[in-house]
């Protein structure tokens, strides 16, 4: 049988407009033959995470550079737990100053890609999560 | 010398040089700049031969205005610097104005916090983590009034970067100032109000389209008849080009957007001289020099023409573009941060090359967190460096006649030109927006540009070349977390305290009007005064126009 695709939410969280980055990302993981569903803007985290339940995704990856992300990222994570996703693996980019990721781990957010970051790190990072097939196993200790 | 006297010796030349090039390449094979316009090794007057200068080029302060609007241009007067701010509360921007002010800066411009700029109060749930983020947050004329409090409104000019609910934030400002004793004709200033690049860039989108223009019209019928001095409009290529568009993009979608607006104000019965002058515009300056000044050049010169041609407009004003210019927040990196300072400096030089009228540069830390007081002071230094010491100031457009901008002012024009008319083909910036044309060119720019960087085709320095190990920025700006439940209790204690009557009975004639065809400004000037807040507000025009729904396609 062939080797399922990678299906990957990509989520604005928020009231934030800025979707250069997050498009980019769909586009990029797109072309790297995974199946992208996009939220389009201002997105709640109820709405994320139901979101993520109907399309069954392996990964969720939240977008946010108007610095609300320390509330809307874990918040997320919460919602996804709530209707039962809470093994699908979360990734954050944005604007996120560097002592806010620590935190941000701790809420469950798997890996944080601030804006220098380079589009082949994330989309193989995303690669690699779904290669070790987490969602067989608790998140909790696995840093990638 | 006769052309084909230089013809005969630039073929010449040419040949002697393509020899030695076997021997010693060029970097690559093809230059060009991210208009995708072909740049060429060298530019002489054969390039620039078709021009007629008195037709095409002119004189500052003359039709078509390639040289610029003034005709003494910085001989006169500095542009405007107006640095973009405003933070968390109402009393925290006002103090940041205050500093502002008297640091030198010589026009105030306000930043909205995401609520207020797509209508929600400070105490809606989906306003939760995002109160006072990015801006000031205003649930109503309370909030303004502390936002304003001891600054002189008949004395500075104010820029509103907010659109949707542009028309309550203008009420707001009016109010304001009749409360300081300052008639509506006495005021100075510029409110946003460009809906259709919300739809394609910025995403700060609360109506559909349709509804969404007859309040862009309201606002221009009410300034044109009681706040003359008032730029009713700031038409914005910024946004478009932040979204990934090239600078040829950036000028056409802008310009495309702004010819629906005049069609529509035309269409309720405005007389296109009556107001044309007033329109203003914010453009974008990103790092290729000579693409962003020729842009600004092609921009005059075709808009001129647009509007003459194309909307028979008579007066000389009607026909001079405005602009406001911020540079690209987008071109500055996380990496290095310092290095934007360079950048941005870059970015100054070539917007005051282009002739701007006002200028507001980013902070070297915007790619990290909002601005600290030190890096926005040194952008607003970085201005009065090249304002004052450089002596770029001099001259009107001391660059015109050179072989290549000349030659590159003609290529962009066309450039924008060619993407005007692929818009008007479709029927115009509505109909090109809600078919998703602009969005996809816009997408496909973006997509472009990454591929440069991720190949290493274009050099970002620290980004893909001369990258080093590096610390994160030790002073960060942080928004308080407390401003939310600050700004809940004052819209309870609000609610108390204004008289709910009178509230109610402004909301329901706000939404009875906005079901008919009358004009919003005065229903909406009543709520504002009777302190309705801008979520009530905005909830009354929602039921009637409805909400737009967001795209999901990339």
């Amino acid at each position: 049988m062939a080797k399922k695709k990678i299906r990957v939410l990509v989520a604005k969280p928020g009231l934030d407009g800025h979707d250069r980055g997050a498009k980019l990302l769909a586009y990029k993981l797109r072309n790297a033959g995974m199946e992208v569903i996009y939220t389009g803007l201002r997105q709640s985290p109820r709405q994320i995470a139901e979101t993520a339940l109907q399309e069954d995704v392996d990964i969720v990856a939240l977008s946010c550079l108007s610095g609300a992300h320390d509330h809307l990222f874990p918040r997320t994570v919460e919602c996804l737990r709530e209707v039962g996703m809470g093994d699908v693996p979360v990734i954050g980019g944005g604007i996120i100053p560097k002592e806010d990721i620590p935190g941000l781990k701790e809420a469950g957010i798997k890996e944080i890609f601030t804006s220098g970051a380079s589009m082949k790190d994330i989309v193989s990072y995303i690669q690699s999560l779904a290669d070790k097939d987490q969602r067989t196993v608790t998140t909790e200790g696995n840093k990638p | 010398m006769s052309r084909e006297r230089i013809k005969e010796a630039y073929d010449a030349w040419k040949s002697g040089v393509e020899k030695g090039l076997a021997k010693t390449p060029e970097r690559k094979p093809r230059f060009s700049n991210s208009s995708d316009i072909e740049v060429s090794r060298l530019y002489t007057p054969l390039d620039t031969g078709g021009a007629d200068y008195l037709e095409d080029i002119g004189f500052p302060g003359r039709y078509p205005f390639t040289r610029g609007i003034q005709a003494t241009m910085y001989r006169g007067q500095i542009w405007t610097m107006r640095q973009y701010a405003g933070f968390g509360t109402a009393e925290e921007s006002n103090k940041r104005f205050k500093y502002l002010l008297e640091q030198g800066q010589t026009g105030l411009s306000v930043a909205f916090d995401l609520p207020t700029q797509i209508g929600l109060d400070s105490d809606h749930e989906l306003a939760e983590g995002e109160v006072g983020r990015v801006g000031v947050a205003i649930d109503s004329l309370e909030d303004m009034e502390i936002l304003l409090e001891g600054i002189a409104l008949d004395r500075v000019s104010t820029s509103m970067t907010i659109n949707a609910p542009a028309a309550i934030l203008l009420a707001m400002y009016v109010a304001v100032a009749e409360k300081q004793g300052v008639p509506p004709e006495k005021l100075n200033g510029t409110i946003q109000n460009d809906i259709l690049k919300e739809y394609v860039a910025r995403g700060t989108y609360i109506f559909p389209p349709e509804p969404s223009l007859r309040l862009t019209v309201d606002v221009i019928d009410y300034c044109v008849k009681n706040i003359p001095r008032w730029n009713f409009i700031s038409v914005g290529g910024y946004h478009i080009r932040e979204a990934g568009a090239t600078a040829a993009q950036e000028m056409a979608f802008a310009f495309s957007n702004a010819i629906a607006y005049i069609e529509r104000a035309i269409a309720a019965g405005l007389e296109v001289d009556s107001f044309a002058p007033r329109i203003s515009w914010i453009f974008n300056t990103h790092n290729n020099f000579f693409e962003e000044i020729a842009k600004y050049r092609a921009a005059r010169r075709l808009w001129a023409r647009i509007m003459k041609d194309r909307f028979g407009a008579k007066n000389e004003r009607s026909c001079m573009l405005r602009m406001h210019i911020q540079d690209g927040g987008s071109t500055l990196t996380a990496q290095q941060p310092l290095n934007n300072i360079i950048r941005s400096t870059v970015h100054c030089l070539a917007s005051v090359l282009g002739g701007t009228q006002s200028l507001a540069i980013c902070s070297y830390d915007e790619a990290c967190a909002i601005p600290t007081e030190e890096s926005a002071r040194t952008s607003l230094r970085i201005q009065q460096v090249i304002a004052h010491e450089t002596g770029v100031t001099d001259t009107v457009d001391p660059l015109a006649g050179s072989y290549y901008v000349e030659w590159l002012t003609d290529r962009m024009e066309q450039k924008i030109k060619e993407y005007i008319e692929s818009v008007d083909r479709l029927g115009g910036a509505v109909e090109a927006i809600e078919s998703g044309y602009i969005q996809r060119q816009i997408n496909e720019s973006s997509y472009r540009y990454m591929e440069e960087i991720e190949s290493g085709e274009r050099v970002l320095v620290g980004v893909n070349r001369y990258q080093v190990e590096e610390e994160p920025l030790r002073e960060i700006y942080r928004v308080d977390p407390a401003v939310r439940s600050l700004k809940m209790a004052r819209l309870k204690s609000l609610k108390e305290r204004r008289d709910g009557g009178r509230v109610k009975e402004a909301l329901q004639e706000l939404e009875r009007a906005a079901g008919g065809s009358e004009k919003l400004m005065p229903r909406i000037i009543e709520a504002v005064k009777a302190y309705a807040t801008l979520g009530e507000i905005c909830d009354a025009l929602r039921a009637k126009f409805g909400s737009y729904k967001a795209s999901k396609d990339f």
